[in-house]
């Protein structure tokens, strides 16, 4: 039973924003064949090299395939309208097999340029036989673990935030930047994902320090108001969004080790290794910060920027210095979720795009600029976003409760669970 | 390297319906940000919901063409009475989340699976406007010398303008009345204007709405433009561009958002047209630019321009600084 096939059409590459004339004359339809055996809902699976594809119109076969290591193969096509791809059952793995509706066949409708994947799943029924109870705790541990994930990142933003007051837009690329140096220390310099893991998370220290030095501590210094920094973080992600799609390309690539790890049963759940190990060195970096920040003098001294900068400044706190080691430290953090990330699941140019409102989602629902209240929020945000799967909400959409309950909760009770009242304005 | 052909087809993109599209967003951004202050991060979910609500009631539901774009318009007013309540009392940033988030909500909604049946998933809705290109009074192609629209473009171009012009007299107008002025004073302090006893809250609801109403504008624009609506088309990116656009002209100006708009326009169109250009005939080495990186380097462009933008001249070309509601939080 082979997972899923995603096809894509146009150039298949890029943010090209909707109005753009279509530049490329030379249009061509992607196939990506991925076994998703194996894994949940919504993560890749296993690309399934050397299968021939075929593409073709009314008229007859407009060109073949065959795809490569990635299960990825594009097919040239003479312009837009309506195409069938099929693909070759015989030259299938051995062990694999097509069922489903459809059988071996998909039509896609290509009619304008430009990034439009389709999902087609053609037969993935792994969970049909589990039961409801057994799906939610599965659901809820990778909840956990997702959220955890979040967490992490969520707790970058929110120490930015306290001290700052910055919202900064430009912190899904800080996620990005950990998956993608850990997939260049992995692939490129061929290092050990733990070794690699390690080194990113300096690296994005670093990113962190050069950023604040290079770019926000001199904004501060020029008075620029906490509107127009968030308009800058704006226009900092979209440059370093499509600098790493310039400089990684818009596929999906995964890391050497760890793509897929056979299930281990623990009582009524079963988890994969990576998971465990996951789930463990998100918990223990939480921890640790969370441990310096309640006890250590660097941790008082940013809670009391947070709390009032012009006091903690006639107090004789650098409160420059301390801003610097919030950007370092909450930097490092995200990247650490970006390299979470990337073991759990693959590595993309817009990985941590897709996750900055979920991260900000948390934040608000938890209360910004609290350290706790980020992770109480990030936790129902993860549980909510692999739960509501089970319980009715279609795959694609599973972002949107956790999205909802950001606009609700802001009616309920805006400055979130643990926020407090005076910093909502 | 044609730079006939590059810079001609930069000036019909500042002209044409591109422009036109970004133009009525951001005028709509202008009466949000530029008049009122408020942030608005989803002019993409107005201009989505605006976009589908045609499209879905001509081609789901057969509708007639007028219908549908009095539903689209209703259902841009319903989400600005939906995002306003729960965030125009809050501080700026709020608002800016809630709304982008919303935005994403409406994008994965309109692309699901799901929902398919009534708004095509991923390929989206098609063939919606016959009604709009009926009334089209051009036969042939409209020539401008440097550059020419086909037919259909030139009546999507002529409507677009008239409707530009429109709006920013609605504008003009507008922001000259005491109502205009006790937005302005908004954006400048809150309290003041409280104290005087006007309903903050209901004036920052109006201003929601008639710059969602733009916003409407423009996604009918997009949808109409290319007989198509598919769910990338409402990305937040559009949101974003559309911001650059406004900044780029000036916040707080009638025109502002149109000579925005073009400018932004022109410089995307040339900038791509000659790097793709440059990496076809190797003027640029392959191993530096491809041919697919060439169409990216734009975008890293408008990025820093924005950056650049905000940091060194925030009111942009026409605005005034003192006007820019950029020190608030």
């Amino acid at each position: 039973m082979l997972g899923a096939i995603l096809l894509g059409a146009g150039g298949a590459y890029g943010t090209s924003p909707a109005a753009l004339p279509s530049e490329s004359p030379d249009n061509s339809i992607t196939v990506v064949l991925l076994d998703t055996r194996g894994t949940e809902a919504g993560e890749p699976g296993t690309p399934v090299p050397d299968v021939d594809i075929e593409v073709s119109d009314d008229s007859g076969t407009v060109g073949e395939g065959t795809t490569d290591e990635e299960g990825r193969v594009s097919i040239p096509i003479p312009g837009l309208g309506s195409y069938t791809v099929t693909v070759d059952e015989d030259t299938l793995p051995e062990d694999t097999e097509l069922s489903g509706e459809g059988g071996n066949e998909r039509s896609v409708n290509v009619v304008i340029s430009g990034d439009m994947r389709v999902q087609f799943p053609i037969a993935d029924e792994r969970a049909a036989g589990a039961g409801f109870v057994s799906k939610l705790m599965t659901g809820a541990v990778s909840g956990i673990k997702f959220g955890l994930i979040i967490g992490l990142a969520a707790l970058g933003l929110s120490m930015v935030f306290g001290t700052t007051g910055l919202t900064n837009f430009s912190h899904g690329e800080l996620i990005t930047f950990g998956g993608l140096v850990v997939y260049g220390f992995n692939r490129g310099l061929g290092l050990p994902v733990v070794v690699a893991g390690i080194l990113t998370v300096f690296v994005s220290a670093g990113f962190g320090w050069v950023q604040e030095r290079g770019l926000w501590r001199p904004l501060r210094r020029r008075g620029t108001g906490l509107v127009a920094m968030m308009i800058v973080s704006i226009g900092f992600a979209l440059f370093l969004r499509n600098v790493y799609q310039y400089v990684f390309g818009g596929t999906t690539k995964s890391l050497s080790q760890y793509v897929s790890q056979q299930r281990v049963s623990l009582g009524p759940v079963s988890l994969a290794p990576k998971e465990m190990a996951i789930i463990a060195i998100a918990l223990v970096a939480i921890a640790l910060v969370c441990a310096a920040l309640m006890t250590t003098r660097l941790g008082k001294a940013t809670r009391a920027v947070a709390d009032n900068p012009a006091l903690a400044s006639s107090s004789g706190l650098r409160v420059d210095g301390i801003i610097g080691w919030v950007w370092i430290i909450g930097t490092a953090l995200t990247g650490l979720a970006g390299v979470l990330l990337a073991v759990d699941q693959q590595v993309e140019f817009q990985m941590g795009f897709k996750m900055l409102l979920l991260v900000f989602a948390s934040v608000t629902l938890g209360g910004l600029g609290t350290i706790w209240g980020a992770l109480i929020g990030s936790m129902v945000v993860g549980i909510m976003v692999e739960v509501s799967p089970v319980l009715g909400v279609p795959a694609e959409l599973k972002y949107t409760p956790a999205l909802l309950v950001l606009i609700l909760i802001l009616l309920v009770r805006p400055q979130g669970i643990l926020g407090r009242r005076e910093r909502i304005g | 390297m044609d730079w006939g052909s590059i810079f001609s087809n930069a000036m019909a993109s500042a002209l044409g319906p591109d422009a036109i599209v970004y133009a009525l967003a951001a005028i709509g951004l202008n009466v949000h940000f530029g008049y009122t202050g408020l942030l608005n991060f989803g002019q993409a979910g107005f201009m989505a919901v605006a976009a589908y609500g045609l499209a879905a009631s001509v081609a789901t539901w057969g509708l007639p063409f007028w219908v549908g774009i009095a539903i689209g318009f209703g259902a841009a007013l319903l989400l600005a009475l939906l995002l306003g309540v729960p965030t125009l009392r809050l501080r700026a940033d709020y608002l800016a989340i809630a709304t982008i988030a919303s935005a994403e909500i409406l994008r994965l909604v309109f692309g699901s699976v799901t929902l398919s049946d009534w708004f095509g998933g991923s390929n989206g809705r098609q063939q919606f406007a016959d009604t709009f290109y009926d009334l089209n009074p051009y036969s042939s192609r409209l020539d401008f010398g440097l550059f020419s629209f086909s037919a259909n473009d030139a009546w999507v171009f002529t409507v677009g303008w008239v409707l530009v012009a429109l709006s920013c007299l609605a504008v003009w107008s507008l922001m000259r009345s005491p109502w205009g002025r006790v937005l302005k004073s908004i954006r400048e302090d809150e309290d003041a204007v409280r104290s005087l006893g006007k309903n903050v809250f209901s004036y920052k609801m109006q201003a929601l709405i008639l710059g969602g109403m733009f916003g409407a504008l423009a996604g009918f624009m997009l949808a109409i433009k290319q007989q198509s609506v598919i769910p990338t088309d409402y990305a937040t990116d559009i949101t974003f561009f559309a911001y650059t656009a406004l900044l780029l002209g000036g916040a707080g100006r009638v025109l502002g958002p149109v000579i925005g708009a073009m400018i932004f326009w022109f410089l995307m169109t040339f900038l791509g047209g000659f790097f793709s250009s440059a990496a076809s005939i190797d003027l640029i080495p392959d191993v530096v630019m491809s041919d697919i990186q060439a169409s990216l380097v734009r975008f890293i462009l408008v990025g820093a321009g924005l950056m650049a933008l905000m940091i060194f001249r925030p009111q942009g070309i026409f605005g005034d600084r003192r006007e820019i509601a950029i020190d608030g939080r």
